[in-house]
């Protein structure tokens, strides 16, 4: 926390221009959410209002291959909810860093936390508090594209004649993988990785998709609270400083 | 198709739960032990590999090319950067057949 904070303008610009390349990196996937909607047979309406009401996309992905047979409502509603489980880590690691926003502030601020917006959020914690205004600028633009991505998918997807040769489904591995990189200075990152990786591939060959995510991200967690935070502090890392509140 | 609406809005509900739920528990405690601490920290670098390890498993040398570069480019460049250069690569390499 070494610079001042923004104004309220500045902070929701900065919040907008840092979801840029955030918006172009999942733009394939709104599209290709949307197109695959339609595919299933969900309504233009649907398929939007699915993206504007869950606004995750893993989630809405494994929920549209559900809706395709005849697996009864509250099983499709729980693999969502298993999807998504992850948002329970995020929502328990951010909640200290917004708890100087006002309370509606916080309600409108979970109701955006995906993936890009959650490890943003803990990359501006390390450097300066958590601004309202920033968060709702970064997360405000990419639910907005995020809408209007699954619209266009919904309304023109029939277009892409070849996803695969484009790559479509290999882009959000990529980008995952990009976020995660920009980890690797957080120690213990290698241990942590090894273990997320070996539970994520032994639950997927094991219970299957979509548990690989909760069951992998508990191995990864363990190995970090086994391995704890030092009996006596020693020289403190830059980013250890966040941890006395 | 009305069913539909539903199981999504029951979704949307229980996605919400999820990113608030998180934070509701956790308040409760006064203060966080160093190993929970530890723990949280730990979130992202442990969510984010599964969902990259098992594409890996499943994917082809175009893709683990992909990730290579994509590391090696990240050593100068940012994300979108990083992003951009290694999705270029990846497209090529499908489009020549490689894979």
């Amino acid at each position: 926390m070494t610079a001042p904070p923004l104004s309220p303008a500045a902070g929701f610009v900065a919040g907008i221009v840092r979801s840029l390349p955030i918006c172009a990196a999942i733009a394939p996937f709104g599209l290709l959410y949307g197109a695959l909607a339609a595919d299933t047979g969900l309504s233009v309406f649907e398929a939007t209002f699915m993206s504007a009401t869950i606004f995750g996309g893993a989630s809405q992905m494994v929920g549209l291959q559900l809706f395709d047979g005849r697996v009864p409502g509250w099983l499709i509603v729980l693999s969502i909810f298993a999807v998504n489980f992850r948002h329970i880590l995020y929502s328990a690691a951010l909640g200290p860093k917004i708890m100087h926003w006002r309370p509606w502030q916080r309600l409108v601020g979970w109701f955006v936390l995906s993936d890009p917006q959650f490890a943003e959020s803990m990359k501006m914690a390390d450097k300066r508090p958590v601004a309202f205004s920033w968060y709702f600028g970064l997360g405000l633009t990419i639910y907005g594209l995020w809408v209007l991505e699954s619209y266009l998918g919904a309304r023109f997807g029939a277009l892409i004649e070849d996803p695969e040769a484009l790559g479509l489904d290999f882009m959000l591995p990529l980008y995952f993988f990009g976020m995660l990189y920009d980890f690797r200075s957080r120690k213990p990152f290698f241990p942590i990785v090894g273990a997320s990786a070996a539970g994520s591939v032994l639950a997927m060959l094991t219970v299957g998709s979509p548990w690989h995510v909760s069951i992998g991200a508990i191995c990864g967690i363990a190995t970090a609270i086994l391995i704890g935070a030092p009996e006596a502090p020693p020289p403190m890392p830059p980013e250890a400083k966040e941890r006395t509140t | 198709m009305n069913g539909m609406i539903w199981v999504i809005l029951f979704g949307a509900l229980a996605t919400y739960g999820t990113r608030i739920g998180g934070h509701l528990i956790l308040s409760r405690f006064e203060r966080i032990h160093p190993r929970v601490q530890a723990g949280l920290n730990a979130v992202p670098a442990a969510v984010l590999t599964t969902l990259v390890a098992p594409a890996m498993i499943t994917a082809g040398p175009a893709e683990w090319a992909a990730i290579i570069f994509a590391a090696f480019i990240g050593l100068r460049a940012k994300l979108t950067g990083m992003f951009f250069a290694s999705a270029v690569l990846l497209i090529v390499l499908r489009q020549i057949g490689f894979s």
